[in-house]
C-alpha cells in the first residue's frame, strides 16, 4: 500500500531529523533514493536545488515532492502528514511542559543559556545567507571582484530601509525580488 | 477572552502564519527573525525573551524548525486550536508551491526570470536576518551579562566556523544556564 509506504517514511524523517534543515537531508535520500526508489540520485538533487529556492522547510518540500510524484496530490497530503505528525506530538507535549513550568528557576536558568545560543545561531544562518548571495554558489573567496554588486547593493539597501523605518520584512524581501528581477535580467 | 474576539485572534494568526511560511526561504532559522518581527514587534502577542525561549525549544525537537515554531507559537497565543491552526498556516504555502512546480519541475529550475527574482530575494533574506540579529544581539550586549554574550559569541564561532554539531550546542548552553543558576542560588542561601 503505497499511501502507507510514504506515510511510514516520512514520519520516520520528522522523527529523526533533529535539528532540521540540512540536517534531514541524508534522511530523505536514505529513504526515498535508497530504500524506496522513489526518486533517481539526479531527481533528488532537483529536488534538493527546488527546495532551496521555494520557501518552507526542506522536509515538507521533499515530502510534497515526492508525494505529487509517485501518488499525486493525495500522496503529497499524507507524505506531508507523515513528516509533521511527530513534531506535532512530541512539540505539543513540550509546549505543555514550557509553559506549566516556565517559572521554575531552573528552567529559567536553562532558557536564559539558550537564548545567547539561539541569537548566535541566527547569526550564523543569516552570515550563510549573506555570502551566498555576495559569492554564489563557489562560496566566500577573498577576491573583492567576485563580490556579486547587485546582491550587495540590494543588501545593503534592505539592512538600511529596515534600520531606519521598520517595514514589514515581507515588504522588504518582496522589494529585493522585484529589484533582483530587473537587475539580474539587465545584467544578465 | 470573548468568542467573537478569539475568532479574530485564530484567523490572523492563520493569516500570519502562512504569510511568514511563504516567505521563509533558507528555512529552519530564518523563520524565527520573521516571528519576531511579526508576533513581537507588530502584535505583541510574544515579547523577544519569550520568542527565543520558543525558538530554543523547536530547535531541540525532532522535525523542522519552521513547523515546531509555529505549533509553540500558536500553543501560546491560543491553545491547542491554536497550534492547529498556525501549522496548517505554516504548511500550506509549501505545499502548494511545491505541488505546482513538481508538474513542471524542468521549466521551473531553467527559467531565467524566476531565478533572477529569487536572487534578489536572498539579498532581501539576509538584510532580515541581519537586522533582527542586531537587535536581539545589541540587546544582550546591553544587559552587559559577561556569561551571556560570552556564550554567544562561543556559540556563533563553534556553529559558524567549526562546524560543531547544533544540538551539542544547545545542550551546552543549556548545561550552562542551569549551573549558573544553582550556583547563583546556592550563593543567596550561603548569603542568609
Amino acid at each position: 500500500m503505497i499511501f502507507l509506504e510514504l506515510l511510514w517514511s516520512f514520519m520516520q524523517i520528522g522523527l529523526f531529523s533533529v535539528g532540521g534543515g540540512m540536517a534531514a537531508m541524508p534522511l530523505i535520500q536514505n529513504q526515498v533514493v535508497t530504500l524506496h526508489g522513489w526518486l533517481t540520485l539526479t531527481e533528488f538533487t532537483d529536488l534538493i536545488t527546488i527546495a532551496e529556492m521555494t520557501p518552507g522547510p526542506i522536509a515538507v518540500n521533499s515530502a510534497t515532492f515526492v508525494g505529487m510524484r509517485i501518488a499525486g496530490l493525495p500522496g503529497a497530503l499524507v507524505a506531508t502528514a507523515g513528516c509533521i505528525l511527530p513534531s506535532c506530538i512530541i512539540v505539543s507535549l513540550l509546549a505543555w511542559l514550557y509553559f506549566r513550568y516556565q517559572n521554575l528557576s531552573i528552567i529559567q536558568g536553562v532558557l536564559g543559556g539558550l537564548r545567547p545560543a539561539v541569537v548566535a545561531l541566527i547569526a550564523s544562518a543569516g552570515v550563510s545567507i549573506l555570502l551566498l548571495a555576495l559569492w554564489g554558489e563557489g562560496g566566500f573567496t577573498m577576491n573583492v571582484q567576485d563580490i556579486n554588486l547587485i546582491a550587495l547593493g540590494l543588501f545593503a539597501a534592505a539592512f538600511a530601509v529596515l534600520r531606519i523605518w521598520k517595514p514589514s520584512p515581507i515588504l522588504v524581501m518582496t522589494g529585493c525580488g522585484v529589484l533582483g528581477g530587473i537587475l539580474y535580467t539587465l545584467a544578465g | 477572552m470573548e468568542k467573537k474576539k478569539s475568532w479574530k485572534v485564530l484567523l490572523q494568526l492563520f493569516v500570519s502564519t502562512f504569510y511568514i511560511s511563504a516567505f521563509t526561504f533558507g528555512g529552519g532559522y530564518v523563520i524565527i527573525p520573521l516571528m519576531k518581527k511579526k508576533f513581537a514587534d507588530e502584535l505583541h502577542w510574544i515579547d523577544d525573551e519569550e520568542m527565543l525561549n520558543l525558538a530554543a525549544i523547536a530547535q531541540s525537537s525532532p522535525g523542522a524548525v519552521a513547523v515546531n515554531a509555529s505549533i509553540l507559537v500558536g500553543y501560546r497565543v491560543a491553545g491547542v486550536v491554536g497550534a492547529a491552526i498556525s501549522i496548517l498556516g505554516t504548511v500550506l504555502p509549501p505545499l502548494i508551491i511545491i505541488s505546482v512546480i513538481s508538474l513542471f519541475y524542468t521549466a521551473f529550475r531553467t527559467n531565467a526570470i524566476v531565478s533572477a527574482v529569487l536572487k534578489g530575494m536572498q539579498s532581501g533574506v539576509a538584510a532580515v536576518v541581519a537586522d533582527v540579529v542586531c537587535n536581539l544581539g545589541g540587546k544582550i550586549v546591553k544587559d552587559r551579562d559577561i556569561l551571556s554574550v560570552l556564550v554567544m559569541i562561543v556559540a556563533f564561532v563553534a556553529n559558524y566556523i567549526l562546524g560543531v554539531n547544533v544540538m551539542l550546542i544547545i545542550l551546552a548552553c543549556g548545561v550552562i544556564g542551569a549551573v549558573r543558576t544553582l550556583f547563583v542560588h546556592g550563593k543567596k542561601e550561603g548569603a542568609k
